[in-house]
């Protein structure tokens, strides 16, 4: 910890607030960040911290606010103006070139150049393994980057914004990619930074590492600044209750029936992916929601790519319907009767200039159609009937989708999946970048969905949204189930409480079951 | 995982990127024995190949910049024959320099309009050279009304394709120092750097604060300009302008290219392998003729060599 005496601002930002349309996705916060500390920015999802990181380093201008960089005011808001600044930010497989070595990549657009004029690459090579050597790293300058593994990517990313002499460097989610062992390094790393003076804005979900690494920590939750502090006056509970807050999300009305039959729809035996996930085992039921947890990199997105034959499985067995199969791409999965909603629904879900009717009907036009032929009959009826089970609001079944709200588009693509009359229902995600009026509805779908006999897995980063919808739920870590318990488990037994109380009490115990199986590993 | 995973390294590579120096040594070798008395070696028969692929050569060096900034440029062949007629008719007015002049003038035009659709109104530059492509080629048979055009200027035709110094042929000359200052600005200046990392990856260059528009926008102009270029050099060997000349070069320009070691995809490509891969097509078609392949076996030869060689030196795409 930086001795009180000689304290230096890095970044000062004060009253930054920033509105996109009529949403506030901040108001009126402040992030100061000391030259040679690592500063850790911590929050759930929605809370504000990449709005920030993004009006630091010049991409999104403020909508009021003042930020100064090193003493000098950032008036223009532009990239170039926070990088002459000396922000610097790792874009996580975004700022290398894979065709390029290493040593090309760190001096990319500030080439070495002889008397001559043309670029001097030895020289590059041979700065290039200075710095990594000064930093302790060991990257071959001479590889190409698309060669490298994620973690020498990382630490490549790294020395490159040092090179352009940074002050300043933000992490957001660094060590999702890596392996333990990198993680050790990619620490040392920052801490040789932090000795030199570099400030360093460290964004992670893994507690774990925080309360290692980071000397102070500014918490946000929705939009507004919490607290900042030294992380010795911290526990792991006093920032969990922090980030988690006191307010209810509203989606605390949504009723949970046990709709579970015997049937086992899904079973997983030792199912282990190329790397992940490993050894997953667990039963689903008809009727029945699972959801599953983890934080970012865990494996959790794994296990539906594998359910749904994007990566299909290295070893062991799933089971449908009591029968083992074999799936190896999406047809066979969708033929199984399984159904993936993906996270990512404006390039995966639902092609965005068609009609709402034509979405729907996209995956199914052959039972629609006689002989090639589309009939429009059975489009338009099958349209009007998912319009309205799903409350789907639109001007009409004609209208492209691209006209919809973001919690209707999500429906489109929920409608688009149930069009195949799935037995199995995963979604990644269901509720992203969605309103907290439609999230309730998606999830009280999604229970409508599970008393029709369906089984269900919700893959999601946001708890309160499993506590809500799920009756069970696994927490996945380092690519392994780590827990598996019932939605029950997480409830006071002791306590009477409100229910906004218990909301927030399970969610802050499935919070801490989320670190606690991390150091476990 | 990611720790465990062996970096590659530049210098050594994998073998495959020099499959076209292996396969043009393999296909020298073998025509060298089975068309030896056929006269294949005869250094005029050598010279003759130079001769004739000289242009697809020049154009193969613009074309590897256009590739490796991850374009295409199929208007080439056209822009040729255009620049061909437009040198031969603008001399027969105004002499030789104007008529020079006008030849560079229709690449430097050409290539302004493929640079400014593609990179600033956004049309992929497939289509916007497709499109000139009809649109030249119709330009040079409206203003040569389809006749070829004489060029009377001895000077013009020795310098520009047809002369020769003793026995070599003053084209490779043109070759040669293209060749090498195409090599030399892709290989050690910012600007060859930047069209690679362009091609490599447009956002990662983008924000390493490289104008990616603005590098797309100069390779298309370079490629109209070194098709322009062949096209007169084309005219000063035929000592004729016209539109057919250069026709249905694009397709041997860019197998050339890719025979080399060039990316369609971007990002990686070197000049000296896509002069190489313009030899190694000028090889086989001239063996194929030694062996006296009617123009239909010919054909069918030739497309299934490059795609035998193409297939072997692309790295397999990662399932």
């Amino acid at each position: 910890m930086s001795p009180v005496a000689e304290i230096k601002s890095a970044v000062v930002m004060s009253a930054v607030s920033k509105n996109f349309g009529g949403v506030r996705a901040l108001s009126d916060v402040n992030l100061e960040v000391r030259a040679g500390e690592i500063h850790a920015l911590l929050g759930g999802n929605g809370a504000g911290k990449s709005t920030i990181l993004k009006i630091l380093r010049g991409v999104v201008a403020p909508s009021a606010g003042a930020i100064e960089v090193g003493g000098v005011k950032l008036i223009a808001h532009t990239p170039a103006e926070s990088k002459a600044a000396g922000v610097a930010m790792i874009f996580q497989e975004m700022s290398l070139i894979p065709t390029l070595t290493v040593a090309q990549n760190i001096f990319l657009n500030q080439e070495i150049k002889k008397a001559s004029g043309f670029i001097d690459d030895a020289e590059a090579v041979k700065r290039a393994r200075e710095l990594f050597k000064s930093l302790d790293v060991d990257v071959d300058p001479h590889a190409f980057a698309g060669n490298l593994g994620a973690g020498q990517r990382q630490l490549t990313e790294i020395v490159k914004a040092i090179s352009q002499k940074a002050k300043v460097l933000i992490l957001d989610e660094p060590s999702t990619a890596l392996s333990t062992h990198d993680v050790e390094r990619l620490f040392t790393f920052l801490k040789k930074l932090k000795a030199e003076g570099v400030a360093i804005i460290y964004v992670s979900h893994r507690m774990d590492e925080i309360l290692r690494i980071a000397d102070r920590a500014t918490i946000f939750r929705d939009g507004k600044h919490v607290i900042t502090a030294p992380l010795s006056e911290l526990t792991l509970t006093s920032i969990i209750q922090h980030i988690v807050g006191k307010e209810s999300k509203g989606l605390t009305g949504i009723l949970r029936e046990n709709t579970k039959q015997d049937r086992v729809l899904l079973e997983l035996r030792d199912v282990s992916g190329e790397y992940k996930p490993k050894q997953v085992s667990f039963k689903l039921h008809a009727g029945e929601v699972l959801g599953i947890a983890g934080l970012l990199g865990s494996g959790r997105s794994a296990i539906a790519r594998a359910l749904f034959g994007i990566d299909p499985i290295q070893s062991g067995e799933i089971l449908i319907d009591g029968e083992a199969v074999s799936i190896q791409s999406p047809s066979d999965a969708i033929k199984r009767g399984v159904a993936l909603i993906p996270e990512d629904r404006l390039r995966q879900g639902v092609v965005i200039e068609h009609s709402v009717a034509n979405n729907i009907a996209l995956s199914i036009f052959d039972r629609i159609s006689s002989k090639g032929w589309i009939s429009g009959k059975k489009q338009s009826d099958l349209a009007q009937e998912k319009i309205a089970s799903l409350k789907i609001k639109t001007a009409s079944a004609a209208h492209a989708v691209r006209t919809l709200s973001g919690g209707n588009q999500q429906k489109v693509v929920l409608a688009k999946w149930l069009a195949t009359d799935p037995r199995i229902v995963i979604l990644d995600e269901p509720t992203a970048g969605i309103d907290i009026g439609s999230k309730s509805e998606i999830i009280s779908l999604i229970r409508d969905l599970a008393k029709q006999g369906k089984a269900i897995i919700v893959i999601s980063s946001e708890l309160n949204e499993l506590l809500a919808a799920c009756d069970r739920i696994i927490v996945m870590s380092d690519g392994k189930l780590a827990k598996d318990m019932a939605r029950e488990e997480l409830d006071s037994s002791s306590q009477k409480l409100n229910a906004t109380e218990a909301m927030q009490y399970a969610e802050h115990r499935l919070q801490e079951t989320l670190q606690e199986v991390r150091s476990h590993v | 995982m990611s720790d465990t995973t062996a970096p590659t390294s530049a210098r050594f590579g994998d073998w495959r990127q020099y499959i076209i120096y292996l396969g043009f040594v393999g296909v020298f070798v073998f025509f060298a024995i089975t068309l030896g008395h056929k006269g294949f070696l005869d250094t005029n028969n050598l010279l003759n190949i130079i001769r004739q692929t000289a242009m697809i050569a020049i154009m193969s060096v613009a074309m590897t910049y256009v590739l490796c900034a991850g374009e295409i440029d199929l208007s080439i062949g056209a822009v040729a024959g255009l620049a061909s007629v437009a040198t031969a008719m603008t001399m027969d007015i105004g002499g030789v320099p104007l008529g020079i002049l006008a030849g560079l003038t229709t690449g430097i035009i050409v290539g302004t309009f493929n640079g400014f659709l593609t990179t600033r109104i956004g049309i992929p530059s497939f289509l916007t050279t497709l499109a000139m492509m009809g649109i030249a080629k119709g330009t040079s048979m409206w203003i040569s009304g389809t006749k070829a055009i004489p060029i009377l200027s001895d000077g013009y035709n020795w310098v520009f394709g047809g002369g020769s110094i003793g026995p070599i042929p003053f084209v490779l000359f043109w070759m040669l120092a293209l060749g090498a200052l195409g090599h030399i600005v892709l290989r050690n200046t910012t600007f060859g750097r930047w069209v690679l990392a362009t091609g490599g990856s447009e956002t990662a260059a983008r924000y390493s604060g490289i104008k990616t528009a603005n590098i797309k926008f100069r390779v298309l102009i370079i490629s109209s300009m070194a098709a322009a270029l062949a096209g007169m050099l084309y005219a000063g060997r035929f000592q004729t302008g016209r539109f057919q000349l250069g026709e249905g070069d694009e397709l041997s320009v860019i197998a050339a290219a890719v025979l080399g070691g060039t990316s369609l995809f971007g990002g990686k490509g070197t000049v000296i392998g896509s002069i190489m891969g313009a030899l190694m097509i000028g090889l086989i078609n001239n063996g194929l003729i030694l062996a006296g392949l009617e123009f239909s076996q010919q054909l069918i030869a030739r497309g299934a060599i490059i795609i035998l060689a193409v297939a072997i030196s692309q790295n397999r795409k990662q399932s």
